[in-house]
């Protein structure tokens, strides 16, 4: 299935295909996309925090959960987001906490993405009996109730990193993702341009790839905007109910236990404010993003 | 008089600028005239329906009025257009069969829209199931979901439903045009019929298909890029058409049995203007084998003869 | 060149196909070098599955398709690219042909990539501007630009002109007028007039019998997957043997005679 694998990242620069005129059309995508203020401001907000993220753990030779302040310092040239009831440098945690959250979210959704996408495209552009099969085993995954395996599949094989976290949360959260995308490549099917690249000699990859998928771009997108948040809260809930990778730190991680040291009746704001609003910048950024694609995909809406 | 339209202008709001649909319309429909809009997509003639009934919000009526029976509609006032709407004028919408919400009943549909302008739909019901009956279709359609009902019974029922209040006007836009042929010709009969009983007094039939409209319609009405070109008796249009414009349209139509190897018909070269910023003067100017120039400034459209006007210099002299 | 022997199709619905639909049923027709064969028939008659058919996009349940005596339906790979270099279709809405979201001359691209990758760029710019001045289409006027940009005439004349990149023999034709303006779509018929005067089969599929009749030698006349009527295009429409075709004519809505008035 190496050639549905490419449809899995995010927005059509990455449906990577030699022939000329889609080469063409990815750098007219990327020509309105750097003209787009909503996906401009959006990408810088991401960017700013994915190099916060990576950059700033670099500069100190603590790890995040060390004691090493006074405890419940309020923010200060030292600490910048306070310490923890502990001592623990909330700064420190934020950024390591964005790290992983990109991880378990890249991670999480792209994997989720993948197979929604694969199973959503083969059954919608195959139809018949391949369509009632994915369809069953969609259903299925479906009404599972994922924490709860979650949960069970911890007891048995324990979640030990962040990437394998991860891994599960992407194997149970993508079952949405192919009934959406089955019912718009059912719809996009019995449109006549399909038809068309059949008569051009295309095979059934390809006009998935080159014809359907590139309909659905913005779409595909916010799918996986969708996913990414889906798997950093999920990531978040096992975190706190103690099913999470031990010795990191996450967003979700950082609110919980602020929480559960009761920060927000001792006043330590500096605590859970900055993990909250990383997670809606985060998000939100990505949906304003999306927004600006939709008009950058869809030529029609370039020109209102 | 029924109708009386006088230099009606309508623009669509877009950002790069007003699209003048509708630059200065005058014409007038009488008491049981059945009348014929045709022309070419985007020529204006749905614009001119739908703003006797109701501007949708891209829609900007910029000048002109519009008198119903001596009344004049304001029809850039969205409330105050309740009064007369559905009671004295009626629009069947294009598409407007795909339009019926497909959860509900029939019946349950009917309800809703009568109840919206304060009418009972128990005392209603006698008189509705009377025209359903007149148009060939059971009452017990009335407990059918939309899709259980074909095209030409879902157009007919939309008939029955905008016609029940006897409205003045009906506006009818492409009601035809989704049709099978054998459907369509029912359709179309049943529109002469509501004419003829009174159910509705007027009627304004928005068409592509000239010969269609030919079938049932008193007069037709040519249009072109937002104006008028030629209005006239519908057999005069159809045989001795005075414009350039409804010349070359009528000569491009094949009818059934003329043959490509017999005789060759020809189309009308090039593209309506823009209506953005449309040229001065004639706007088939471009396109017309007959352009000298006088054709640069706007020709007015004059009555030529009885009943038949022509927006055209070369017309008539 | 074409020819359907005792074609039926029948699609299966609902879960696991337990419901039947038949679309064609039993039909047969010919189509041969230069000939324009029109396909009459209202909403649900089969006529555009049997285009589909025709053109290998759906394979028939019973019966046999050939074209040049080679059976349409197991065509496959290399097999099926080379029948649809002999064999193309241009379909009812403009709008939906060209995928919206590329600029309409992909259209000819997609056609050096899938049948002549190897041809230099320069040359085949050269070829494709031919073909647009084939449809009397000026290249200028319609290179670069989408789908939107286009009027709905020239966008089924640059399918046409793809068509003509290939070396097409028949060319399946369903309904491609029905969306265009009056003043246009008579041009478009005339150019299928003057291919067909080249020696290009073209299978014409409509349900406005006025169109069917202005081109076509022969026309077959369906109702519900079935043929009903079938015979050369004068003879059929003006005697008509079957009911079905009498009423259909009937309820044409003439340019010059009303239907209560004896036609001319």
């Amino acid at each position: 299935m190496t050639d549905t694998e490419h449809v899995e990242a995010p927005g059509v620069p990455a449906l990577a295909e030699p022939a000329a005129p889609l080469a063409g059309r990815r750098r007219e995508v990327l020509h309105f996309a750097l003209r787009n203020r909503k996906v401009v401001g959006g990408s810088v907000v991401i960017l700013a925090f994915l190099l916060l993220g990576l950059v700033a753990p670099l500069f100190t030779d603590h790890g995040p959960n060390e004691y090493v302040g006074p405890p419940s310092a309020p923010p200060s040239a030292d600490y910048w987001f306070g310490t923890t009831t502990f001592g623990q440098d909330v700064f420190l945690q934020f950024a390591n906490g964005i790290r992983s959250t990109f991880v378990v979210g890249l991670l999480g959704g792209g994997l989720a993405g993948v197979i929604g996408m694969t199973v959503g495209f083969v059954a919608g552009y195959r139809g018949g009996l391949v369509d009632e099969l994915l369809n069953m085993l969609t259903n299925i995954v479906l009404v599972l109730p994922a924490l709860a395996v979650l949960i069970i599949l911890h007891a048995y094989v324990g979640i030990t990193s962040v990437p394998m976290q991860a891994l599960f949360i992407g194997l149970f959260s993508w079952p949405w993702v192919a009934r959406a995308v089955r019912a718009q490549t059912f719809s996009i099917r019995s449109r006549e341009f399909v038809d068309l690249a059949r008569l051009s000699g295309m095979r059934p990859l390809a006009v998935i790839r080159r014809e359907i998928a590139p309909n659905m771009s913005s779409y595909l997108f916010m799918t996986f905007i969708l996913l990414f948040g889906g798997a950093v809260l999920m990531a978040a809930t096992l975190d706190f109910i103690g099913l999470g990778p031990t010795d990191v730190v996450s967003l979700g991680l950082m609110m919980n236990s602020a929480v559960h040291w009761s920060a927000l009746h001792l006043g330590l704001w500096w605590w859970f404010v900055p993990p909250g609003a990383a997670i809606t910048a985060i998000v939100g950024a990505l949906y304003v993003m999306n927004v600006g694609l939709d008009e950058v995909f869809n030529p029609k809406l370039r020109e209102m | 008089m029924t109708l009386e339209v006088e230099d009606l202008r309508v623009h669509y709001r877009t950002l790069r600028g007003d699209v003048k649909a509708l630059d200065g319309v005058s014409f007038s429909v009488a008491d049981g005239e059945i009348m014929g809009v045709v022309g070419e997509s985007g020529c204006g003639k749905s614009t001119l329906g739908k703003s006797l009934v109701r501007l949708d919000n891209r829609m900007k009526h910029v000048g002109g009025s519009i008198t119903l029976d001596g009344a004049s509609l304001p029809i850039a006032d969205d409330r105050a257009m309740n009064r007369f709407r559905f009671k004295s004028v009626s629009v069947i919408p294009q598409y407007a069969m795909s339009a019926l919400n497909p959860t509900r009943r029939i019946g349950r549909l009917v309800a809703d829209l009568l109840a919206a302008h304060g009418i009972s739909y128990a005392a209603t019901l006698p008189e509705l199931t009377r025209r359903l009956r007149l148009v060939g279709l059971p009452e017990r359609v009335l407990e059918n979901y939309p899709i259980e009902l074909s095209g030409g019974m879902k157009q007919r029922v939309v008939l029955v439903l905008s016609t029940l209040c006897d409205p003045a006007l009906l506006v009818a836009d492409e009601v035809t045009s989704a049709l099978d042929v054998s459907t369509q010709r029912a359709v179309a009969e049943t529109l002469v019929e509501f004419r003829d009983r009174g159910y509705v007094r007027s009627m304004l039939v928005v068409t592509h298909d000239i010969s269609l409209v030919y079938q049932i319609a008193d007069t037709i009405m040519v249009m072109y890029a937002g104006r008028l070109a030629e209005k006239a008796p519908s057999d005069v249009v159809v045989t001795e058409p005075l414009h350039p414009y409804t010349q070359l349209l009528i000569g491009a139509l094949p009818e059934v049995g003329a043959r490509f190897s017999e005789r060759r018909l020809t189309g009308i070269p090039g593209r309506p203007p823009g209506l953005r910023n449309p040229p001065q003067g004639c706007r088939f100017r471009a396109r017309c084998p007959l352009a000298f120039d006088k054709c640069a400034e706007q020709p007015p459209f004059v009555e030529v003869a009885t009943n038949h006007r022509v927006a055209c210099w070369k017309a008539g002299s | 060149m074409l020819r359907f022997e005792a074609v039926w199709k029948t699609y299966r619905l609902g879960a696991f196909g337990t419901r039947e639909l038949t679309a064609v049923r039993d039909v047969s027709l010919e189509v041969a070098r230069g000939e324009v064969v029109s396909l009459i028939g209202e909403s649900g008659s089969g006529k555009t599955t049997i285009g589909r058919m025709a053109l290998g996009l759906a394979a028939p349940t019973r019966g046999r398709i050939t074209f040049d005596d080679v059976p349409v339906a197991g065509l496959r790979g290399r097999a099926l690219r080379g029948y649809h270099r002999q064999v193309q279709g241009v379909f009812q809405d403009p709008f939906s042909t060209f995928n919206p979201v590329f600029k309409a001359d992909r259209v000819f691209a997609l056609v050096r990539d899938g049948f002549f990758p190897s041809v230099p760029a320069a040359q085949w710019r050269q070829r494709v501007e031919d073909a647009l001045e084939g449809v009397r289409l000026e290249p200028a006027d319609v290179l670069h630009k989408y789908p939107h940009q286009l009027s709905g005439g020239q966008l089924q004349r640059m399918l046409i002109a793809r068509a003509l990149l290939l070396d097409i023999r028949l060319l399946v034709a369903d309904e491609i007028i029905s969306m265009l303006d009056a003043s246009t779509r008579i041009d478009v018929l005339n150019l299928l007039g003057e291919l067909k005067a080249k020696g290009l089969g073209v299978l014409f599929v409509t349900h406005d019998l006025a169109l069917g009749t202005y081109i076509s030698d022969r026309t077959v006349i369906l109702r519900a997957g079935e043929v009903v009527e079938s015979g050369p295009t004068e003879e059929v429409f003006a005697q008509p043997r079957h009911e079905y075709t009498r009423n259909l004519l009937a309820a044409v809505p003439h340019l010059h005679t009303r239907w209560n008035e004896p036609v001319k």
